[in-house]
């Protein structure tokens, strides 16, 4: 049984913060069929296409028939815990630090025997559930969970490793003026964060749920607008050294595409808001997060972006828009190779239209902003990278990986 | 004037028997700037990024690029800033005559009002009475309304409502007046505008920017120290930066006055 983690103390100032160490990185080409599967909480083993086998780890033949045919399949997910080993001592830095350290070998129900980290209730001989996570050096490893829910079951020691679970972390939610924002604040608050940060540009203007986003606990208004780069670093100033979980609720949505619009203003604004405001935030608060990745319960653990996403395929209706978050994908790939070093997860959020007024004219279904605040939740506490919200966006998702000059020529007409 | 007389003008600065004050807020990124419905296109905000502080961009200098609206901050409105006046010669910020960037000011003092009305408006009776003590509004003078707004928080500042901005301003006969009956050079206020907050409303709306950019003079707005101005006797040096074809332009505004 775990105990329950408590809210960390105070850091002791004459302490040296520790530095984040990688577990071991080297993977095959093939392996990384695992990280798209552990990036969107997906349970995938390759199998073989001729005679089913399902197999592990990545190789290039089928153990069984030698077929080379072996695709990532959706695989299921229980498992027998045959053994498990407690490494006392491990050789690896990042491990050493960790240990004791339990992992162990699964068999499969389907077949393959895996070696998988263990969560601290998964006892030999009983069942277990299987996931694939990201660990600290963004690679994907196996991970045995109980086969039911157990007290506490999400304060594991090494659970907590793989994910950016928000309990007891400081966030940064960077615009409080959206409705996406406040749910989202809401969110992270019932998911036990023990302070959420909640930035509001323009303070002159009221907004609305103002009220409401003031008189949550644990809830504290800082002024941050994020086209500002003096904005975003004075406030990094401040609160750099305690933010766990940044979460870039940027909402600045404009229709149209090229032609009809007069100038480039609109566009400057896109620009601006989205994308300088993505690379001010980087700027200002990425350094000292990516240092903060190992500091205890409450370390450096994730930077999430919501996207549209037709960042991964123009939906000219809304052309400029969408080039703007094609832009801000590329940079929280950047973002992310970069943070990878402290162990921080870069999580993006892609959402099809929102319920939101700027989507007023655009038909069902849109995307609830509670869904959106509750997927990102969800995404952090699971570990996840890539996330697709609602049925616009897992239906792009799909067709892209069908054929992408379909979704490019049925998005223009 | 002989040169001798604007060499004691200098001299007068120099020793502080002329007193200069500063009318101008720090033009700075968070200074509120005018609001339209969002689906317009807007203001750019004032933006002040550093290229170089002494460090690796530039080791023994600083500076910073700079980018904003012409309407931000304490700025200066041309006449070529509204539909009115887009016909009139010499109407944009290069090209006014430059002897207009420096003229004497009437100040108003309606504080008392504002502090009661937040959408108080400048009417004829409320100048005649000023002129009823102070004399008759020359012409080619400034006349600015002094509701010391500028003293409040940002948000009582911009002072936005479910229906707009709540700000005081002239009202439309006023503003007609002064253009036509008094010839000022133009009006400055405290406030995001020249206009009132719901001058929207009004017939014809936004009569400050309708009846001095037609008429060919000049706005001034978000002045501050207001309150340090005697009611006549200050001149003004209010001189734009000279942007090709400018609407108007952020500037530094200063008073020239006797020394008490």
């Amino acid at each position: 049984m775990i105990e329950p983690i408590a809210k960390p103390r105070r850091k002791n100032p004459l302490l040296r913060t520790r530095l984040p160490t990688s577990p071991p990185r080297a993977r095959s080409r093939a392996s990384h069929g695992f990280t798209r599967a552990a990036a969107e909480g997906r349970f995938m083993l390759q199998r073989c296409g001729a005679c089913a086998t399902f197999c592990y780890p990545a190789r290039d033949a089928c153990p069984s028939c030698l077929s080379a045919d072996l695709v990532f399949t959706d695989a299921p997910r229980r498992g027998t815990l045959l053994c498990g080993t407690m490494l006392h001592v491990p050789a690896d830095v990042h491990f050493r630090e960790r240990a004791p350290w339990r992992v162990g070998l699964v068999a499969m129900e389907c077949g393959p025997t895996v070696v998988a980290h263990l969560h601290a209730d998964c006892e030999e001989g009983q069942p277990v559930v299987m996931s694939l996570q990201l660990d600290k050096s963004g690679q994907a490893v196996a991970f045995a969970h109980p086969e039911r829910e157990t007290p506490n079951m999400a304060d594991d020691r090494q659970w907590r490793e793989m994910t950016a679970e928000p309990k007891f972390r400081r966030v940064l939610v960077t615009n409080g003026r959206s409705i996406v924002g406040q749910e989202t604040v809401a969110a992270l608050k019932a998911a036990g964060a023990s302070i959420v940060f909640v930035g509001i540009a323009e303070p002159w203007k009221p907004f609305r749920g103002e009220d409401a986003l003031r008189a949550l606990e644990g809830v504290e208004i800082v002024p941050l607008d994020i086209g500002d780069e003096k904005s975003v670093a004075d406030l990094a100033a401040d609160i750099g050294g305690k933010v766990d979980i940044l979460v870039n609720t940027t909402e600045h949505v404009r229709a149209g595409g090229l032609l009809d619009r007069q100038g480039t203003s609109i566009v400057r604004d896109e620009i601006d808001q989205s994308y300088l405001g993505f690379v001010h935030l980087a700027q200002a608060f990425g350094p000292a997060m990516r240092m903060r990745g190992s500091d205890g319960v409450n370390s450096a653990a994730a930077w999430v972006n919501i996207l549209s996403v037709y960042a991964l395929a123009n939906w000219p209706v809304f052309g400029a828009y969408s080039a703007s978050q094609a832009a801000c994908l590329s940079l929280s790939h950047s973002l992310r190779a970069e943070l990878r070093p402290g162990g921080i997860k870069v999580v993006n959020v892609f959402t099809g239209p929102l319920d939101i007024e700027w989507f007023q004219t655009v038909p069902p279904p849109k995307v609830a902003p509670r869904v959106v605040a509750s997927s990102i939740v969800s995404a952090l506490k699971r570990g996840l990278e890539d996330v697709f919200v609602g049925d616009v966006a897992e239906d792009i998702r799909q067709r892209l990986a069908a054929n992408p000059k379909a979704v490019e020529r049925e998005l223009g007409t | 004037m002989d040169s001798n007389s604007l060499m004691q003008f200098a001299g007068a600065i120099a020793s502080g028997t002329v007193r200069v004050v500063d009318l101008t807020f720090t033009l700075s990124p968070d200074f509120p700037v005018i609001v339209l419905p969002p689906e317009f296109g807007q203001a750019a905000p004032v933006r002040i990024q550093q290229i170089s502080r002494y460090d690796a961009s530039g080791p023994a200098w600083y500076w910073n690029n700079l980018s904003f609206g012409e309407h931000t901050g304490t700025h200066f409105d041309a006449p070529i800033h509204w539909f009115t006046g887009k016909d009139l010669p010499n109407n944009a910020v290069d090209t006014l005559p430059v002897r207009d960037m420096i003229a004497p000011a009437c100040v108003i003092d309606c504080s008392a009002q504002a502090a009661q009305d937040p959408d108080f408006l400048l009417t004829i009776p409320v100048v005649e009475e000023w002129e009823s003590r102070h004399g008759r509004i020359p012409e080619r003078h400034w006349v600015l309304l002094r509701t010391d707004w500028s003293k409040k928080s940002w948000r009582d500042y911009a002072n936005l409502k479910d229906d707009g901005a709540h700000t005081p301003g002239p009202n439309a006969a006023v503003m007609r007046w002064l253009v036509e009956e008094r010839g000022i050079i133009g009006f400055g206020t405290e406030t995001i505008g020249t206009d009132a907050g719901q001058a929207g409303h009004l017939d014809p709306p936004y009569p400050a920017h309708h009846f001095l950019h037609g008429g060919g003079r000049y706005g001034l707005q978000c002045l501050c120290n207001l309150d340090q101005l005697p009611p006549t006797g200050a001149v003004i040096i209010a001189a734009p930066l000279k942007i090709q074809n400018g609407s108007g332009s952020p500037l530094r505004v200063l008073a020239l006055l006797p020394a008490a």
